[in-house]
């Protein structure tokens, strides 16, 4: 089942949570709403799920399966909502807390007892949780918490998945765990879900697509080998990911940064004036000498081989911090020591310069 | 090897040690024993004194005048009233604060104003608004009369007069719990397919549950308990429209201090079956938030 938005507007007051919003997610695609708090992908999300109405809006509809649902409500839609604190009914155990959507079906539409209990059973053993049915939530752990979270959404045999911020109140290792089964989880059933996160690392991590929002619009959306290495503007360029950011100048169709001189050929056409380099930790190499290449002077301010790859902190000689990604290899090979004198020569760049278009 | 060590290391007696956070022997005590003196004093011999006054000629004097015609009268309107008074409460007040906590609309601050109200108002003044308004000589009064409705020194008077004083106590048990309890629990059995109603009776209700018995027992006893608001609106007719408390201040200004101190031994059995009721119920409100707002320490 497929979900498309379109033109969804949406303001609290004052404040614009979404302006003039457009989505579509094909069937049976894993989505990840990614964006800083504020950003509206969690207003987005309460829409498509009818917690949330759009403002009025002739053009705006969403549309599950390609059919309009804009003027259904949260209980016709069968969506499966998971909310970011669980939510689960404190005062009903966990087979009941699965149980409850079968329960409040109409008479004629519920299932048997014994069908109902095969359900929750079948369910709690997809969540590993077999032998829970009778604790109560608040006998559980915040990862068992939310698995049954998403039982109970799944119970009710829902037509789309809808996730808010799922792992965000859970420690870094539950997280991974859970993350890695979700998509296990995704992989089997194949339900359309859209999940909403502020963690790009989940993002890239586990959607099929990713869509990157700021400020209530959407800046780019394509899959996370897209987003990540060919991101569309600034934001998502500096979003996903760690980079060193330099303000250059363009000059001539090339772009100057201190004695570094890149060419840029996207920019040739552009006029000079100022322009935004951006560049990750890992595309920098550290020489010990200048070999006639581009490079920028440094000094080691910091060295952190703690991890995969080695960090190195440094201070360009106008002030700048810079922070280069070695491999343990070639960290090792340098034998850098802090305060030693370096060139930084990069091997990749990318060039945002400002739009004048006002 | 054990005896070098303990001369060595010299090694004072634990006792002597104090914490941080303690204070003296004599402050923890005179601090005690001020406060059970004052409770003594001004709690448990006055209740003493009630029983003691009301057996003061036998056992059998006693059950006399519990069984008088006017005193058991006065019983059965208080029970009436209560009947009456507290169930209309009860639905009144779970209502707002399910509408004040759940929902937000306009005139939401002007609404808890309002159920604060009888908190503020002395409940003399409340009596006397009831006179102004359905007395013989109030706005509404002659109206009534003319129609056959007796409002004031009657039953409908004392019943209205309760609702009144007792309007504040189940919303404000409930307000706060429910606000804390937010609407994510509505939201998501809205999600599943849940009606309105079907969330309010599985959900919302059974999350409230003690507070609300709570609040009723508050509301009860007051109900029970009420004199000033009571006694603008009722008139005092024995046998008619006197209950307890208004039953207990004429046997008292009769000197009839043994059937007084008897009928008012029942408001303050009332009380210590109040304050009973009021321990199991707290501790299990108090057992269960401790349950729900516990953090989730083990991780798998």
């Amino acid at each position: 089942m497929s979900i498309e938005v379109k033109h969804i507007g949406k303001s609290f007051g004052s404040f614009a949570a979404l302006r003039d919003v457009s989505l579509r997610v094909n069937d049976g695609e894993l989505v990840a709403l990614l964006g800083p708090s504020g950003s509206g992908k969690t207003t987005l999300l309460r829409i498509i799920a009818g917690l949330e109405t759009a403002d009025p809006n002739p053009r705006s509809e969403i549309l599950f399966h390609d059919a309009s649902v804009t003027n259904r409500s949260v209980g016709q839609r069968r969506v499966g909502f998971v909310f970011q604190h669980y939510a689960l009914f404190r005062h009903m155990s966990v087979f009941e807390n699965i149980a409850f959507g079968l329960r409040v079906r109409p008479r004629n539409e519920r299932p048997s007892n014994p069908e109902l209990r095969d359900r929750v059973n079948h369910l709690l053993k997809l969540i590993q949780l077999e032998g829970f049915g009778n604790r109560y939530p608040s006998q559980l752990s915040g990862g068992q918490r939310q698995r049954v979270a998403l039982a109970r959404a799944l119970a009710v045999e829902p037509k789309v998945l809808l996730l808010d911020e799922p792992f965000g109140a859970l420690d870094a290792k539950v997280r991974q765990g859970l993350r890695t089964w979700l998509r296990k989880l995704h992989d089997e059933i194949h339900l359309t879900s859209v999940l909403v996160t502020h963690d790009q690392e989940e993002a890239l991590e586990v959607a099929d697509r990713v869509v990157v929002m700021n400020q209530a619009r959407i800046e780019q959306v394509g899959t996370p080998d897209e987003v990540f290495h060919r991101p569309a503007t600034p934001f998502v360029m500096e979003f996903l990911g760690q980079v060193n950011v330099f303000r250059g100048r363009v000059s001539g169709g090339r772009v100057l940064l201190g004695e570094l001189a890149l060419d840029h050929p996207r920019h040739t056409a552009a006029r000079d004036g100022s322009a935004t380099v951006y560049m990750r930790p890992h595309e920098l190499d550290i020489k010990l000498s200048r070999n006639g290449a581009p490079s920028l002077a440094a000094r080691v301010v910091r060295l952190n081989p703690a991890g995969s790859v080695a960090k190195v902190h440094l201070r360009a000689t106008d002030g700048a911090d810079i922070q280069v990604d070695l491999t343990l290899d070639r960290f090792h090979e340098l034998n850098l020591a802090d305060g030693d004198d370096v060139f930084v020569y990069p091997k990749n760049a990318r060039v945002f310069v400002p739009d004048y278009a006002i | 090897m054990e005896a070098t060590l303990n001369k060595a290391i010299p090694i004072r007696p634990a006792a002597r040690v104090r914490a941080a956070t303690e204070e003296p022997l004599w402050v923890k005590l005179s601090l005690i024993g001020l406060s059970v003196g004052f409770l003594m004093l001004f709690l448990f011999v006055p209740l003493l004194a009630v029983f003691t006054e009301a057996l003061r000629k036998g056992i059998g004097a006693y059950f006399a005048s519990l069984s008088d015609p006017a005193a058991l009268s006065a019983i059965r309107l208080t029970l009436i009233t209560v009947a009456i008074a507290v169930p209309l409460n009860l639905a009144f007040g779970l209502a707002a604060s399910w509408a004040i906590a759940k929902f937000e609309f306009r005139g939401k601050s002007v609404l808890i104003t309002l159920i604060d109200l009888p908190f503020a108002v002395s409940p003399v003044i409340s009596g006397l608004i009831y006179v102004l308004l359905f007395g013989m000589q109030g706005w509404l009064g002659p109206w009534l009369d003319s129609h056959g409705v007796q409002i004031i020194f009657a039953v409908p008077g004392i019943v209205l007069a309760t609702i009144f004083v007792t309007f504040p106590f189940v919303a404000r048990e409930l307000i706060p719990l429910m606000q804390e309890q937010g609407t994510e629990e509505e939201q998501a059995a809205v999600t599943l397919g849940a009606s309105g109603w079907q969330t309010f009776w599985r959900v919302t209700l059974p999350n409230v549950k003690w507070a609300l018995l709570y609040g009723v027992i508050l509301s009860n006893a007051r109900a029970m308990g009420e004199f000033g608001a009571v006694s603008v609106v009722s008139g005092h007719i024995r046998g008619k429209t006197n209950t307890v408390p208004l039953h207990v201040e004429i046997l008292y200004n009769e000197y009839n201090f043994v059937a007084a101190f008897a009928v008012a031994s029942l408001l303050a059995l009332l009380a210590l079956v109040t304050l009973a009721a009021k321990s199991v119920v707290e501790s299990r409100l108090h057992h269960h938030s401790q349950k729900t707002l516990e953090p989730a320490t083990a991780e798998e």
